[in-house]
């Protein structure tokens, strides 16, 4: 046993309103400035929908992330890392900035300084790249809350493999958001395909981090990330991505992200895990297993054997007591309501999502039953609005089980929690329906719900 | 252990092995023991660019001070006295243990905020028309005197349309403070000595937002006697069932609440996008098993989130609040009486109180409340005011009741103590089925009889009727039925044994307002609406009255949105859910509390030097002065119950008139002639103007300005405008506001109202006129199309360069502004901005003005006596000598006021003496400021020099501030305490203890700088926080027995005014949206046109909030434009798009008869088929081109819109229905409009 601790985050979907607040103060904190203009760090993705950059999850396309090997071993999935380091000098297999998009400002100032003219004065749009008019037909957020869905959902990569499922009709209309980060990969990907060593994940942490200083340029690191999170700065010449805001979190506050999320949607918290156990986990051969392969690389910091190994592997004890009281052990472990994002990409990623719950009841209503019941509530399960397969190719490498029982889990709470709410005795048989006891909904309850900022970081 | 068979894991190839394993000795860096990847320890420097980034100075606590209602408090980052980002504080205190917070508040358009400082649309400088500034110097030059300066342009036809027709067309050029101040004050001078201080206008929104901002150029309109524009109603977001069933302007629960309730609507109120932070509690108390239900006509952020979506035609949402209150009132009140529904009925609301019925043809129709004064002399109750003593009768005995706590006992003498809701044992009949029979009068009386009742469910929404009956009983010469018997009958809720047509059963789609009738109306399933109503009810009946509705733009703003909301608050109030936390109205369009009213009041409207202000409808100003009115294509019997009645040939202008001279509602400019020199008249003819001015308007030879408003002496002349985006945002019609009040160049495709359907009453001149304005200057940080159209415009500080207070309906805490840096460039505050403004002007008044006394024509007035002017609601015009004029009853009050005006700079910065001597009055309360006058005037030490001498001195904004907070019982303990004292002996009940765990507390700025501080308890507001509690509106009238401030004192279903029976709404009706194609012969939604200019569609045009900007910043922001689509766009149906051939992206181009808009499609299979969205406020200074039809800039959101006036709103001096500030008014809805959409030319020209 290594054990090793890593900053996580989990974000809790059900929660998500789309309103980009967590886009904007990451970008207005980190990279609002040259060379970064079309930069998220954070961005937030209407899914259904293309992302950004769009298609990033085409692996086919794009090759990100981890392949298994016939013969079962780990292997970059742009090549392995001698080609990578072989074709060093090659255009890299990355997003052109029309992928991304071109970013943009307007002549403001036209506006003051017009001279008396004919017509009113405007701000015409021009490239932040070429400083020229431009035709604004792209940015990083183009299909926000389905625009543009006729033409631009049926490029979503994700809905490619469930589409039979969605109608693009009114009636059938779904749709959530999927902000993301840099996933802080337990396998990163990036660092992996760095042929200059420049990305490195912090020992105390595991922040992955590019050093400016080593960094080369090569762009390697951009097609490695799966998750295109990496990004090239044209400015500087070197790559950046999120930093998991760490001058933040080594003086105790959160990172940008989470802390203005009005949602209240984002935990953050410690997570001890074994490293030895990660290249085997992440080369399980059955993409299904990878979500309980990571799940096990995961210790549980109450056991006094971990305790003790995480001291002697120089964890200073409040970074144990830290993990013993992290939302992210709780979301993920003891109530089983947190999933990884695309663990089929074998980078072993350190976000994880609560799946998005509703709109539950409204197909059951339709049938003129009891929306309330507890036994209706589960069966609307399966026939969500989002169809759970849509959520397991996002989260479960297409299993749809394991969506299927967290979704349970909160509609459970939602009944348990009614009985009490309105002064009635709550049944413990909603929480044993769903493998819980009554006090383990109160508990989740309290952090989903409450969600109080002292037990949310 | 381990598996022999499988290789253990590695990487791919053990060439690579060797080199990552040889990596481990040339980096400083470890290399994962199964060479993955790189670990590192210590030695931080490769980190330093992102530690750098991160470092800086202080953080300063700030927010956003316009419109937006989440008075959310901002860290505000600095670094090198440079403004480098935002986020949100999370510091509030907690709303309990046992609830989530409310921290963080924020959203991304705020957190977008701090990019206007240093933007290139920033306002660095101040500026001035160049063709204006060359006249002006010239003129000055040689007259030598700015105001001669400026009589001398604006006095010569040919020079003055030259610069107004320049208006919007660039040529801004630089001038200095100290000139561009000059020619402001100059206008102002030369404006109120030539045609009087009413032909100026002052028009700043929201005040909750920032106070200080907002008061400082109130308190200088005030002073001079400029009238105030208002914002509420002309907004649209007013929502007019507020006066009239609560008579309150609008008290809703703190977002806080929502998690309180047990079963939570969304209606027509897209939470996640205009409420961003409040959108957690709803998310979150779902977890605690709220039940959520969408009513969206797209699939809106929200829809995501409930249980269940309803999405209903736009505009049809009152027939399916029809539908759930039939099903409501037929299972929770006539298959069974629930007695807690029941119980509430009885104690809060008008129900049980009796109605007359007047004979028509061959039944009845539905007639006034039958008062006290219709009871025999010796009748307990009667005494004074009998007229507005509404009456029950007494379920046991049958008999008459006038129980306490209608508005005959507010403010007599006798009703002290009796203004209260104590029943004193009896027990009203909620109908008069129900009550013995003793009180049957003698003679042979029917035990029920048919009435008449208006419907307008027709496909054009005309007028039909519909006969019901009620049973009936006789007091005195009346036959009387209650108004929960009417109720019944209006929503279709049969009995046995009535008279009438009455639907069969909830399938029954042929009668208002069953369940299958809402279908065929909405295109909601009958079985769903029924379910929901059923739901909503069953969940109140359980938990005490945890049932609530938000309801939002969605729903409020349409032309007929009162009576849509008069549909909600029927449910929300016989489900008893009014008055409780978790249940009830939450109303979220635009309603902004000023929780420190009194001390705000008192500020804003200079009412510590001179009393009454000016205030006006800001809707029916524009209606006029814009000339909208000329344009009008109907008359106002075309809207009414039974056309052909009061109203016929009857235009709205007309009403407007009616109502102006009446002393419903304010009316400025007042009369053809200046206020001053009216005034003098009456002192030259050696009369009081209480006897010079009735004559002279009786004779004719003084006649109201509403009645002649192109008429030249009736123009407003002066238009200052700060924290506001006039033209390029809320300018319903704006291309009329171009064309008329601007006189310059405009898209306006309307033809005049033909000859045969122009006013009655109001003059009709034959030349329009073009740029009415003399002056619009405006105060902005950034270019809007108001900067871009102003002659003078100021560079104003952002809300992060100064002093100020913020408060908000959505969460309990008083928050501040503090400067992160000092304003940069040339701008100033507002607060500066206004004092030089008023220095200058005191200067200048020297020479041309000096001390002038002004007529100020007040309206009846809320909340005062003046309700009491108009017994049963019976109208009579002394113009047509129905009555006499007379002040403050039959026609506006009038009130001379002296002004100095070389003082008024000394009096914006001191407090004046009418606090002490006058006290303040806050909603009929009166609180005695001499004690706070004097604490203040240490606090803030006394001002110097002039009539400010010894006075407390309010010459900073911070002392404002704690102006605003020492006087009002929101902020200050003792206030609250004493003003719940002074109400206890009106009430007659204990009320003071509400406030008493505070009563020593006096918050001051000090305090709101450190954190958002809570409020306390006080009688300005109707909901109690006392212990803790969540705000919920009304819980102290529930709890406490206090009335509301209506004619029963309850809260009302039925409303017996003339023009309300005239209209057909004396209860809550279904009214479709008005049809456009009926009245002004616009396309019919749905149809499809092949023209020259392609294929085009007629679409319901709606403009709701955008996501990319609301409130706390603009349509322009750059970070903003990043995450949309970068420019105006218009959402539509992958449907209708088809049938124009549209593709995502593509340009369209919007036309209606009121102007032209150029977008980018967003084409989207969420959007319903047969309507899309422009967004509000998409300004046409972003990527707008010239449009292909009128060749000029493509227009903004509100360029297909125009001002539609519901002659109801202008309904005044009676109980409820009278006049308050943003409390009544006809509101700028802009709902109903349709237009043509088609496909242009993809290669713009801008």
């Amino acid at each position: 046993m290594r054990v090793m601790a890593q900053m996580a985050m989990v974000m809790n979907l059900d929660k998500c309103i789309g309103c980009h607040t967590c886009s904007v103060t990451c970008k207005q904190a980190w990279t609002n400035r040259s060379g970064t203009e079309y930069v998220w760090f954070n961005n937030v993705e209407t899914r259904p929908g293309q992302g950004y950059p769009r298609t990033y999850q085409d692996q086919d396309t794009w090759q990100g992330g981890w392949t298994l090997t016939k013969r079962g071993r780990l292997k970059l999935k742009a090549g392995g890392r001698l080609k990578n380091l072989a074709t060093i000098f090659a255009s890299p297999k990355m997003p052109s900035m029309s992928d991304y998009y071109e970013p943009w400002t307007y002549d403001y100032e036209s506006l003051t300084t017009a001279p008396a003219q004919q017509h009113t004065p405007v701000a015409r749009p021009k490239s932040l790249l070429s400083g020229k008019d431009m035709n604004i037909s792209w940015s990083a957020n183009w299909d926000d809350n389905l625009a543009g869905s006729t033409e631009i959902v049926p490029g979503d990569p994700v809905l490619a493999k469930v589409s039979d499922k969605v109608k693009l009709e009114f009636e059938q209309t779904f749709m959530f958001y999927l902000p993301r980060i840099c996933e802080h990969c337990l396998n990163p990907a990036c660092a992996a395909s760095c042929p200059s060593g420049a990305i490195y994940k912090r020992e105390e942490d595991g922040i992955v981090l590019v050093d400016q200083d080593a960094c080369r340029g090569w762009r390697k690191c951009v097609t490695g990330c799966p998750y295109k999170k990496v990004y090239f700065n044209h400015r500087t010449g070197k790559a950046e991505k999120c930093t998991f805001c760490f001058p933040r979190i080594e003086v105790g506050l959160p990172t940008v992200c989470a802390e203005t999320c009005v949602g209240r949607l984002r935990y953050i918290g410690l997570v001890l895990y074994d490293a030895d156990l990660v290249l085997a986990a992440a080369s399980v051969p059955d993409e299904k297993d990878l979500l309980r392969a990571q799940r096990d690389c995961f210790l549980d910091p109450h056991d006094p054997t971990v305790v003790r190994a995480a001291e002697a592997a120089g964890i200073a004890h409040d970074w144990v007591l830290a993990a013993q009281r992290s939302p992210i052990w709780s979301l993920i472990n003891d109530y089983e309501v947190a999933l990884p994002l695309h663990p089929e990409y074998r980078t072993m990623p350190m976000v994880w999502y609560i799946p998005p719950l509703s709109p539950v009841v409204d197909v059951v209503a339709e049938t003129g039953e009891d929306a309330e019941d507890p036994g209706n509530l589960f069966a609307a399960i399966d026939t969500l609005r989002i169809p759970v397969e849509y959520l397991a190719e996002l989260f479960t490498a297409g299993d749809p089980v394991p969506v299927t029982n967290v979704l349970r889990r909160l509609a459970a709470m939602r009944s348990y929690m009614r009985e009490i709410n309105m002064g009635r005795e709550p049944e413990e048989s909603i929480a044993t329906a769903v493998g819980m006891t009554g006090a383990d909904i109160r508990g989740m309850y309290r952090l989903l719900a409450l969600a109080k900022y002292d037990e949310r970081y | 252990m381990t598996t022999q068979q499988t290789p253990p894991p590695g990487l791919d190839t053990g060439i690579v092995e060797g080199l990552l394993k040889a990596r481990r000795f040339f980096k400083p860096k470890e290399v994962s023991a199964d060479l993955r990847t790189l670990h590192q320890k210590g030695g931080r420097d490769a980190d330093t660019f992102y530690r750098d980034r991160w470092a800086h100075d202080k953080v300063v606590r700030s927010t956003h001070g316009v419109n937006c209602t989440g008075s959310c408090s901002w860290k505000v980052y600095v670094k090198d006295g440079i403004i480098t980002w935002e986020a949100q504080q999370t510091d509030y205190p907690s709303a309990g243990p046992d609830r989530p917070d409310y921290e963080p508040r924020g959203c991304p358009r705020g957190a977008a905020f701090s990019w206007y400082t240093y933007s290139p649309t920033r306002v660095r400088y101040p500026y001035v028309r160049g063709v204006l500034l060359e006249m002006y110097r010239e003129a000055k030059a040689r007259l030598g005197d700015p105001v001669l300066a400026w009589r001398d342009i604006t006095g010569d036809p040919e020079r003055s349309k030259r610069y107004k027709a320049a208006r919007g067309k660039g040529g801004l050029v630089r001038a200095g403070w100290g000139e561009a101040v000059e020619m402001i004050a100059a206008a102002h001078v030369a404006t109120i000595a030539d045609h009087g201080p009413d032909r100026i206008a002052g028009f700043s929104p929201i005040p909750a937002m920032s106070m200080v901002s907002h008061g400082v150029g109130s308190r200088f309109y005030s002073l001079i006697g400029g009238a105030m524009l208002s914002f509420y109603d002309w907004y649209a977001d007013l929502p007019v069932a507020s006066p009239q069933v609560f008579g309150d302007q609008t008290d809703v629960p703190e977002s806080g609440d929502w998690w309180d309730a047990g079963y939570l609507i969304m209606w027509g109120s897209n939470v996640p996008v205009t409420r961003t932070p409040d959108a957690h509690w709803m998310v979150e108390a779902r977890y605690r098993g709220q039940k959520v239900i969408a009513v969206a006509p797209d699939y809106a952020d929200n829809v995501k989130f409930a249980d269940e979506w309803l999405a209903p035609v736009p505009g049809t949402d009152g027939a399916l609040a029809m539908a759930m209150g039939h099903v409501v009132l037929k299972e929770f009140f006539v298959d069974r009486r629930t007695p807690y529904f029941v119980d509430y009925a009885r104690s809060y609301t008008d129900l049980p109180f009796l109605i007359r019925l007047e004979p028509d043809g061959e039944g009845y129709v539905p007639g006034k409340f039958l008062t006290a004064a219709d009871l025999p002399p010796g009748t307990p109750g009667r005494g004074e005011h009998d007229e507005f003593k509404t009456v029950v009768l007494e379920e046991s005995t049958g008999a008459p009741v006038v129980p306490n706590g209608s508005l005959g006992f507010r403010f007599g003498e006798a009703g002290a103590g009796k203004w209260n809701l104590d029943l004193e044992g009896v027990a009203p009949a909620l109908s008069v089925a129900d009550a013995a029979s003793a009180a049957a009068g003698p003679g042979a009386v029917p035990d029920a009889v048919p009435v008449t009742l208006p419907r307008f469910d027709t496909p054009d929404g005309a007028a039909a009727e519909i006969v019901r009956g009620v049973p009936v009983r006789r007091v005195g010469a009346h036959l009387v039925t209650t108004v929960f018997d009417l109720l019944l009958a209006q929503y279709g809720v049969g009995r046995d044994g009535l008279p009438g047509k009455w639907p069969t059963g909830y399938d029954d789609a042929t009668s208002p307002c069953t369940p299958a009738w809402q279908e065929a109306i909405t295109g909601v399933p009958a079985r769903k609406a029924a379910k929901i109503g059923r739901e909503f009810a069953a969940n109140a009946e359980e938990s005490n009255g945890r049932s609530m509705i938000l309801m939002g733009a969605g729903t409020n703003h349409w032309f007929h949105s009162d009576a849509i909301y008069r549909a909600f608050l029927t449910l929300t109030t016989i489900t008893g859910s009014q008055g409780r936390n978790g249940g009830g109205w939450a109303h979220y369009v635009g309603q902004e509390k000023v929780r420190p009213l009194t001390g705000f009041t008192q500020y804003a409207n200079a009412l510590d030097w001179s009393r009454p202000p000016r205030h006006m409808i800001q809707t029916a100003y524009w209606f006029l002065h814009t000339d909208q009115f000329r344009y009008d294509a109907f008359t106002a019997d075309e809207l009414s119950g039974r056309p052909g009645g009061r109203w016929a040939g009857m235009t709205t202008a007309d009403i407007l008139a009616q109502s102006a001279r009446l002393g419903w509602s304010p009316s400025y400019p007042t009369f053809d002639r200046s206020s001053l020199q009216v005034v003098d008249d009456a002192e030259a003819a050696g009369q009081d103007v209480g006897t010079y001015v009735p004559a002279q308007l009786k004779s004719g030879d003084l006649r109201f300005a509403a009645e002649d408003p192109d008429a030249p002496e009736n123009f407003p002349r002066v238009l200052g405008i700060w924290r506001s985006n006039l033209l390029g945002s809320s300018a319903k019609g704006d291309e009329y506001f171009l064309r008329h009040l601007l006189g310059t160049d405009h898209s306006v495709n309307a033809s005049e109202t033909p000859a045969d359907k122009r006013p009655r009453d109001v003059v009709w001149r034959d030349e329009a006129p073009a740029g009415k304005l003399d002056l619009l200057f405006t105060l902005d940080f950034r270019m809007t199309s108001t900067t871009i159209f102003s002659d003078i415009v100021l560079p104003a500080a952002t809300w992060y360069e100064k002093y100020d207070l913020s408060s908000t309906d959505m969460h309990p805490y008083v928050n501040s502004f503090n400067p992160a840096i000092a304003p940069p460039w040339q701008a100033r505050t507002d607060f500066e901005a206004f004092h030089n403004i008023a220095a200058e002007f005191s200067e200048q008044a020297r020479a041309h003005l000096g001390t002038r006394k002004d007529l100020v024509a007040v309206p009846l007035t809320h909340d005062t006596p003046d309700a009491l002017a108009t017994p049963s609601g019976i109208v009579k015009d002394w113009k047509f000598g129905e009555c006499e004029p007379i002040p403050g009853r039959t026609m506006p009050k009038l009130v001379v006021v002296e002004r100095d005006y070389t003082a008024i700079a000394d009096k914006m910065r001191s407090a004046g003496p009418l606090l002490a001597e006058l006290g303040a009055t806050t909603k009929g309360i009166t609180f005695d400021l001499a004690h706070e006058v004097d604490l203040l005037r240490d606090l803030n030490g006394p001002a110097r020099g002039g009539v400010a001498e010894g006075r407390p001195a309010l010459e900073q904004d911070r002392q404002v501030c704690e102006f605003i907070l020492s006087l009002s019982g929101t902020t200050n303990g003792h206030l609250a305490t004493a003003g719940f004292h002074t109400l206890e002996q009106r009430t007659g009940q204990p009320m003071a203890d509400l406030a008493a765990e505070h009563e020593g507390k006096r918050i001051r700025f000090a305090d709101t700088q450190a954190a958002p501080t809570p409020v306390i308890t006080s009688p300005e507001w109707s909901g109690s926080e006392s212990g803790g509690r969540r705000y919920s509106a009304f819980t102290i009238n529930v709890e406490r027995l206090k009335p509301w401030h209506t004619l029963s004192g309850r809260q009302s279903f039925y409303l017996d005014h003339d023009w309300m029976s005239e209209i057909g709404e004396n209860m809550p009706i279904y009214r479709p949206p008005l049809n456009m194609a009926v009245l002004f012969g616009e396309t019919p939604v749905g149809e499809r046109a092949d023209g020259t200019a392609g294929t085009t569609i007629a679409v319901r045009y709606l403009t709701p909030h955008n996501k990319w900007s609301i409130h706390s910043e603009y349509q322009d922001n750059l970070l903003m434009l990043s995450l949309s689509r970068g420019g105006p766009a218009v959402w539509m149906s992958n449907l209708d798009a088809a049938k124009i051939g549209v593709s995502d992206n593509d340009w369209i181009e919007c036309v209606n008869r009121n102007g032209v808009v150029v977008a980018r499609a967003i084409v989207s299979h969420r959007m319903p088929e047969g309507t899309v969205y422009m967004h509000h406020a998409q300004d046409r200074l972003i990527d707008v081109p010239l449009s292909e039809k009128s060749g000029k800039r493509g227009g903004i959101h509100n360029s297909l819109t125009r001002i539609m006036m519901k002659p109801t709103h202008l309904v005044g001096g009676y109980a409820q229905l009278s006049y308050a500030f943003n409390y009544i008014g006809p509101t700028g809805n802009q709902r109903d409009e349709v237009t043509l959409i088609r496909r242009r030319s993809q290669e713009v020209q801008y």
